[in-house]
């Protein structure tokens, strides 16, 4: 496969706050990537960076194989679509779909009407006049229609119903299939798209925490709960990533578990458990400061 | 999906219980990769290598351009593996559940006619 972005040793700072602190990372043609992380984690400031929205501080960026920034041939293949994208005044939706196909060579008309027509989105009102969901709607199809051969959705659906997300993530399975490109997308809704990702990168501070396959990260972590002497005679000796204690029970959450391990726990009267992408996440990025479990 | 099993497994977990019971039949063609990739809402990636698991156990078979297929004697293959199987993921879990509640075997199989009967 090819490498579609690659970026080495690259920081970004504004003034004294690093926003992004010697990120190594690539991602491969035709590939569903999620760029995950809590607020400020820099996830934006990475999206802008590999779309030349911003000046890198130092490091390199490799997009299709060249320096994205001021670089036409790079931008044209590139669809970003921003949390919060500004439009002009006076414009309506029809504006904007009427647009693209200026910015996006491979835009898709009767893709973007099919996906007006899905989110129920009003075409000739005054953008100013819809609602944060409906402004969500402008960006997932500008995004989708586009059919970008690289194209980042930055928390695409702020607003967005529980109805309009699930369209959003069928219609984008359904064309990625048809029409195979790379996706980078950042969320919180972790759970909501895990099954649909096929390369995770979390971040956090800056720094990257994880950076991996999903199917690969499932695994990776199991919680084992039981008897507080029985779970802890099992996990001694493991990374643990996290405990929770009630009574004399205990449910602490470790690393890989091989088969040997498995039967051994079951062995042992514990239960096991997946840790989901969400939980793994939520279990690397937390800054622990409760009573006694102070972290450095 | 099971949180705790890679997605693919399941996958082709469930293309063999649509074997097994019958709802793809022998010879007959399966779903595309990117149609189940979007009937589970999955990663076509993913999908794939679910059905290219069961193309390498020779469960399913592809014709080239056409697509791919259910192989002749799969269901039986199906049976004889998932038979192994019984005893680990069915009966010692149950007996092991019986021991913590102190039913004896001799108990256990008078419960198992009677639900049987």
């Amino acid at each position: 496969m090819n490498t579609v972005i690659e970026v080495a040793g690259l920081s970004k700072r504004f003034g004294g706050f690093t926003a992004i602190d010697d990120v190594s990372i690539a991602i491969e043609e035709n590939s569903i990537t999620g760029l995950l992380g809590r607020n400020g984690a820099g996830k934006t400031t990475m999206m802008q960076l590999l779309t030349g929205q911003e000046f890198r501080s130092s490091g390199s960026i490799r997009v299709f194989g060249e320096d994205p920034v001021e670089n036409s041939g790079v931008l044209a293949r590139t669809c970003f679509v921003k949390e919060s994208q500004k439009y002009p005044d006076d414009y309506k939706p029809v504006h904007v779909f009427r647009s693209a196909p200026w910015f996006f060579p491979n835009w898709d008309a009767g893709f973007a009407e099919r996906l007006v027509a899905d989110f129920r989105l009003p075409l000739t009102r005054r953008i100013k006049k819809l609602s944060r969901g409906q402004l969500s709607a402008i960006g997932v199809i500008v995004g989708l229609a586009s059919r970008a051969p690289l194209t980042f959705f930055d928390e695409p659906y702020l607003g967005l119903d529980a109805v309009a997300r699930q369209t959003f993530y069928d219609r984008l399975l359904e064309d990625y299939a048809e029409h195979p490109r790379t996706v980078v997308l950042s969320t919180h809704l972790i759970d909501e798209v895990s099954d649909l990702l096929e390369h995770v990168v979390v971040i956090d501070e800056g720094r990257i925490v994880i950076d991996g396959s999903a199917e690969e990260l499932r695994d990776s972590a199991s919680t084992v709960a039981g008897a507080r002497t029985a779970v802890d005679a099992f996990v001694a000796g493991r990374r643990v990533l996290h405990r929770e204690e009630l009574g004399g029970l205990a449910s602490v959450t470790v690393g890989r578990l091989d088969a040997a391990d498995r039967k051994a726990a079951s062995a042992a009267g514990l239960e096991l458990a997946g840790v989901s992408l969400q939980q793994l996440v939520i279990r690397t990025t937390t800054t622990d400061t409760s009573e006694g479990r102070r972290s450095a | 999906m099971d949180e705790s099993r890679p997605i693919f497994l399941q996958i082709a977990e469930r293309i063999e219980n649509d074997i097994l019971g019958g709802a793809l039949a022998e010879e007959g063609q399966v779903p595309s990769t990117n149609e189940f990739a979007s009937f589970y809402r999955i990663n076509p990636a993913t999908a794939g290598k679910g059905v290219n698991l069961l193309v390498d156990d020779g469960i399913l078979y592809k014709k080239r351009g056409i697509g791919m297929f259910v192989s002749e004697g799969s269901r039986e293959r199906l049976v004889a593996k998932r038979r192994e199987q019984f005893s680990q993921e069915f009966v010692r879990p149950l007996l092991a559940e019986a021991v913590k509640l102190g039913i004896s075997p001799a108990q256990l199989i008078t419960m198992i006619q009677k639900e049987g009967s």
